[in-house]
């Protein structure tokens, strides 16, 4: 069946196969491989992409019910060579080591300042209850997303 | 040696905090692990697996599958018996070690749920995927032998060629008489009996293999998810029949190990085997829940361990008994794991007799391997979960009874009972340090406070001060423990004509920072940038020699490998500097990438002008090589010994048992730090895989030998929202053993927290008169516990 | 995991998603945010021939003020339950239920009525619509509607009385305004089921829901038996599992099910009388 989206900007239609899960679409049909895949129970939130601003697992969702959304993958989130300021908040506090659960963290982390910009930091980790990391302890994640809270140019964006 | 803190030496790059070179490609996607590489014409395998966990195979009909669309090809373990070899055990811990044939697909039996026993190969993995479920295998069941004690007696053996579930029992016991006077003398006696229950590792990337051959050259490349491509070349060489110097193994970004991806796979000789005979590009990539079960699992061990102590609770003497659950098969190092903690059950502690012995019982579950810590957690656990248990017996308080038995710091270099020459250390500033922190005398008076009042929720504090052996290690002693390789590391450091400079390395990085940490030590050597340094490792056509990354090992033994190789290009340098400033090598000085004459500093050159001169070669000095290059293979003195004191506060819902890691303090103590950042990481990490042994995880099998926590759903690998931030500290205690006088710390964490937060649980249950509590303390088991223990004070 | 192959429709309306429905017979299922459905697919514990997603039948999201009542549109996505100010206001219990579930990118897309018609035991949502007397409004091939009371709805595992073909519209909550209310989720962690959750609702009368008590989520009728007949919380909170047959699992066995349904229910009664306007 045919599933028109725009991801990161720009719009594609491709004839997909009903069961193809936007997981996959994004990155076989689309190339981007940055979403990566960490459980097949929605658990682990590795696949974490933005539908239409909101934070979605993607591993959850069929591709056909994408039709029509706006998806944002982490290879969206920088600007040119400039990375988000949620992506420099990681580097800076050192919030991924193997960096496989890092996407989705990261997009999860976006949309969560996105309905609480200004996080306790009960509630980043609360807000993180969807994403499993097996390196960093989430100590400095949750560091990193009270610092991105606090910068100046707003994360959330 | 006194406690110091980290701080950066004054000038250098050593010791900074250098934001991570690995991250931007990892934050944007840009990263490649395995499965995200894309070659033209991939065909895609799956396996079909064992639903039971003992049987014999009476057929597998594999016409289903073949004949369903996008199926190119489907195997059973018969149809590829004369493609491979057994996978290899590199761990023959006795000579009479019994170790079963352990073939890629099982051919007439399984083993275990999950034992791999068809393959079918499809254009695409949705297609290989259905095809896998349709294979139809018709089973004659077996009755599964699943508890290691059951295992022992051999009701039902799983291997009857071996004729036992045995595989072999392993002892060190230096002074039989010196332990039994102990225990005849001993005015304390502590006898107690810990289960650690199976773990998955649960690195966030499953494991994947590519192959890509090139048909006419006989050429493979193999993209693996792994920590070992040196030692998997080797091996996928001798197991597929395939001569090494066709075969290149890449392990590309890779997701997170923990000593899951130390191994050698079925999946990836069966992917090099299908490449071959399909004469195509073959990819898998493994689904959670099926990693569950066909990637090794860690621990499954059952404990007996007994101290002997004097009055005032001065240890005499520690006696371990252990049987050790190796699961169906030998994997790569499997029958070595028990014995990289018998070295240390005698923890940080002066203790003058030993005695440990360990049987190895196969059972029907999947394989065990290393996994985060591998066999020092569990003695560090038994250990300090015993010195709690004494410190109730003799009455004093968990830090006191440490005290009095530590290891005292003039002591080092200290020659254990054990056998092994503890390299340096300091126990009683970590533990003074992590008091401290923790407002220790605050947290007792609050938990005193709570007690009297009776409030619902209680407080408890663990204590758990441990060390562990890493640095693994020096070939010889690896060799007295009957393990098949080295312990050394190799480096490259070469300085190209534009002055810009290379680091080859064997270890092979999964999320430890190499690249970052290792050009930080090739930098501050060479007084330049670490941005001016590319570090290359992970393809063993780049990379031709290496250990890789397991045990704690790559800074200490790779990282000073690459110090040493980078000394000898100062070296070299230095003699073409002299050459061509015609003054005495001894004349020299080096400092901010430039050698220059003593008393002349306007006579200078610096090392990106050395280099030129070096890759012409127009003027050297008699009889150098050109090219300003330098290799290193470094085989270790002795181990590395961290260490450190954790300290655990819970509070426990008595009336539900919910138990809640509010506070966790952590000193620790890896020696000299390179990058006080990413040991910090370490630690973190570190504290919550411990932390999830004692609490959460647990990988647990029916009686009929069914995984039940399969998925991420049912093994509860803990989020941000588990468990609180870490107040860290750190002592620095430099080893001896290298020049940089670095320890290790990818490990330390894990086997510091288990203890310590299990010893919180029971200290807030003491009241009750809870003695012990079987990891994961459950909410269940810890409810059962206090009310086991109220009714039987009535 | 991936599902297995199924046909997929779209429908634009209600009568289309009814059409639809009906053209797929016995193995045509419903899609709404996929939340419940789809986990299940890739396990393949379920194989429908034909997906009807009526995810974005925009027609059905919706809450409005009925007077005495809210009524909730099915598709309406957890987050927004749990944003909405005249959630907040009228049904506080609801909201925060809705906040409860799963994670986050749960909460995104999954449905209040994906939730409800999904039936599983240990599912939030159900426990909350029990507590506080929620209706559900239901239309049937043919555009045939009726109304099933919520303590009717739950007949089995994962089995509701929805008929074949029908279709879960709207969920009717009657208001709630300044009750006492608590909702006690019991797990290991954050993301998970509950082990045992407790949602109470006091206002003059008292609706307590169970999760994960039972083959079907569950109505504590004992408990709330004995507060009628004038018994303490505590008293009360002692019969949360009468009668009842609680799972066993890896998290728990039924002895200790049952004993957090006591001490959960206590605790729900004392936190919604604390908090009884």
């Amino acid at each position: 069946m045919e599933v028109s989206m725009t991801v990161n900007g720009s719009p594609r239609t491709d004839s997909v196969e009903p069961r193809l899960l936007l997981v996959h679409y994004l990155r076989e049909v689309a190339g981007l491989t940055g979403t990566n895949i960490g459980c097949d129970t929605s658990s682990c939130g590795a696949c974490t992409v933005l539908v239409d601003g909101e934070s979605v697992k993607s591993c959850t969702m069929l591709a056909l019910q994408a039709d029509g959304a706006e998806i944002t993958t982490i290879e969206g989130l920088a600007d040119g060579d400039e990375l988000h300021p949620m992506q420099e908040a990681f580097r800076e506090h050192h919030g991924l080591q193997c960096g496989y659960c890092t996407p989705g963290m990261v997009m999860a982390a976006v949309s969560l300042l996105k309905e609480i910009p200004d996080p306790t930091e009960a509630q980043v980790r609360e807000g993180l209850e969807g994403n499993l990391c097996r390196c960093t302890g989430y100590h400095n994640i949750v560091q990193a997303i009270l610092a991105a809270a606090k910068a100046p140019a707003r994360a959330a964006s | 040696m006194t406690a110091v803190e980290a701080a950066p030496r004054a000038g250098g790059v050593l010791g900074t905090r250098l934001r991570r070179r690995e991250d931007p490609a990892l934050l944007t996607g840009e990263a490649r692990f395995v499965a995200d590489l894309q070659v033209p014409g991939t065909l895609h395998a799956a396996f079909a697996r064992s639903s039971v966990a003992h049987a014999r195979i009476a057929a597998v009909d594999l016409s289903v599958a073949r004949s369903m669309p996008g199926v190119v090809a489907a195997y059973s373990g018969a149809d590829l018996s004369d493609e491979w070899s057994p996978l290899p055990c590199a761990w023959p811990v006795t000579a009479d070690m019994k170790s079963p044939v352990h073939l890629p697909l099982a051919v007439g039996k399984v083993n275990y749920v999950g034992d791999a026993l068809a393959v079918v190969v499809a254009t695409s993995e949705y297609a290989a995927r259905d095809a896998a479920d349709a294979v139809v295998v018709d089973y004659e069941p077996l009755p599964a032998v699943v508890d290691l004690e059951d295992a022992l007696s051999d009701r039902v053996v799983i291997h009857e060629d071996l004729g036992t579930n045995s595989s072999y029992t392993w002892e060190l016991n230096p002074d039989q008489g010196a332990v039994d006077s102990a225990f005849a003398a001993a005015a304390h006696v502590v006898s107690a009996r810990y289960v650690q229950q199976r773990l998955i590792p649960a690195a966030m990337e499953p494991r994947g293999v590519l192959v890509v051959p090139q048909p006419f050259g006989g050429d493979y490349t193999i993209y693996s998810a792994t920590q070992i491509p040196h030692i998997l070349k080797v091996m996928l060489a001798l197991t597929a029949g395939v001569e090494e110097t066709r075969l290149r193994v890449v392990a590309p970004s890779v997701g997170g190990g923990f000593g899951s991806k130390l191994n050698v796979y079925a999946e990836e000789v069966a992917a090099l085997v299908l490449a071959r005979k399909l004469r195509a590009p073959v990819r898998w990539v493994e689904e959670r829940s099926e990693g569950a079960q066909s990637t090794i699992q860690g621990r499954g061990q059952v404990q007996h361990i007994e101290l002997a102590a004097a009055a005032d609770g001065r240890v005499t003497a520690v006696r371990v008994r252990l049987i050790a659950d190796m699961g169906a098969y030998l994997q790569l190092v499997t029958p070595g794991v028990p014995l990289l903690g018998a070295f240390l059950y005698s923890g940080v502690y002066d203790v003058p007799a030993y005695s440990f012995s360990c049987t190895a019982v196969f059972t029907n579950k999947t394989p065990t391997d290393a996994y985060r810590g591998a066999g020092r957690p569990e003695a560090t656990y038994a250990i300090e979960r015993a010195m709690d248990a004494l410190a109730a017996e003799v009455g004093v308080e968990p830090v006191e009874i440490r005290r009095r038995n530590f290891i005292p710091p003039e002591a080092f270099p200290y020659s254990s009972v054990a056998g092994l020459v503890y390299d340096s250390g300091n126990f009683v500033g970590a533990l003074d340090k992590a008091v401290g922190l923790a407002g220790y005398e605050q947290l007792r008076a609050d938990q005193a406070r709570r007690r009297e009042a009776g409030d619902r929720v209680q407080l408890g504090i663990g204590v758990s001060s441990y060390f562990e052996m890493c640095g693994l290690a020096p070939s010889r002693v690896l060799a007295s423990l009957n393990y098949s390789a080295g312990g050394w590391e190799a480096a490259t450091v070469r300085v190209l004509p534009t002055g810009k400079v290379q680091v080859v390395t064997g270890t092979a990085p999964h999320g430890q920072g190499h690249e970052t940490s290792w050009a930080m030590i090739a930098a501050d050597r060479l007084g330049i940038s670490p941005e001016d340094v590319d570090v290359l490792h992970s393809d063993t056509a780049i990379a031709p020699y290496g250990m890789d990354t397991y045990g704690s090992r790559s800074l200490a033994v790779g990282g000073t490998a690459v110090h040493l190789a980078t000394e000898r290009v100062l070296d070299k340098a230095r003699s073409i500097a002299a050459h061509q400033l015609e003054v005495a090598e001894e004349d020299l000085d080096y400092a901010a990438g430039a050698f220059s004459v003593r008393g002349t500093p306007e006579k200078a050159m610096p090392l990106a002008g050395i280099a030129f001169e070096a890759f012409t070669a127009h003027n050297l000095p008699e009889g150098m090589e050109p090219n300003l290059e330098a290799s290193t293979h470094w085989d270790p003195p002795n181990f590395t010994f961290p260490f450190g004191t954790h300290i655990a506060v819970v509070e426990v819902d008595t009336e539900t048992g919910a138990v809640r890691l509010v506070r966790y303090i952590a000193v620790d103590d890896c020696g000299n730090q390179v990058n006080p950042l990413i040991v910090e990481g370490q630690i973190h990490g570190g504290i919550v895989q411990g932390a999830a042994q004692a609490l959460w995880e647990d990988a647990a099998y029916d009686a009929d030998g069914n995984l039940l926590s399969a998925s991420l759903m049912d093994y509860l690998v803990p989020s941000a929202a588990e468990v609180p931030s870490f107040e860290t500290g750190s002592t620095v205690t430099p080893s001896p053993t290298n020049p940089l006088g670095v320890k290790g710390v990818g490990e330390a964490g894990t086997i510091g927290s288990a203890p310590a937060v299990l010893n919180a649980v029971v200290d807030a249950l003491s009241p009750f008169g809870v003695p012990d509590i079987t990891m994961p303390a459950t909410p269940e088991r810890v409810w059962r516990a206090i009310r086991e223990a109220q009714e039987a004070r009535k | 995991m991936i599902p297995a192959p199924f046909e997929y429709c779209r429908p634009t309306s209600v009568e289309e998603a009814l059409g639809m429905l009906g053209e797929g017979g016995e193995d045509a299922k419903l899609l709404a945010g996929g939340h419940s459905l789809l986990p299940l697919m890739k396990l393949r514990l379920a194989a429908p021939s034909l997906l009807v997603d009526i995810g974005r039948l925009r027609e059905l999201s919706y809450v409005r003020d009925a007077g005495d009542a809210l009524r909730i549109g099915a598709l309406t996505r957890h987050r927004d339950v749990e944003t909405d100010p005249l959630v907040a206001e009228h049904a506080p219990l609801l909201a925060h239920v809705a906040g409860q579930v799963g994670d986050p990118q749960v909460r995104h897309r999954g449905t209040i009525g994906g939730s409800i018609a999904h039936g599983d035991p240990a599912s939030d949502l159900p426990a909350a619509a029990l507590a506080l007397g929620a209706t559900f409004e239901v239309v049937g091939p043919g555009g045939s509607k009726r109304s099933i009371a919520a303590g009717d709805f739950f007949q089995g595992f994962l089995e509701t009385s929805l008929a074949p073909g029908e279709i879960l519209t709207e969920i009717v909550v009657p208001k709630a305004t300044g009750a006492g209310w608590s909702f006690q989720k019991f797990n290991r962690r954050a993301q998970d089921w509950a082990i045992v959750g407790v949602a109470a609702v006091r206002n003059g009368s008292t609706g307590i829901g169970l999760v994960n008590m039972g083959s079907v989520p569950l109505r504590a009728t004992a408990v709330e038996e004995a507060l009628a007949g004038g018994a303490s919380v505590e008293e009360a909170a002692a019969h949360a599992a009468d009668g009842l047959a609680p799972p066993a699992d890896l998290n728990a066995s039924p002895e200790y099910r049952a004993h957090l349904a006591r001490v959960l229910v206590r605790r729900a009664l004392e936190e919604a009388s604390s908090r009884h306007g």
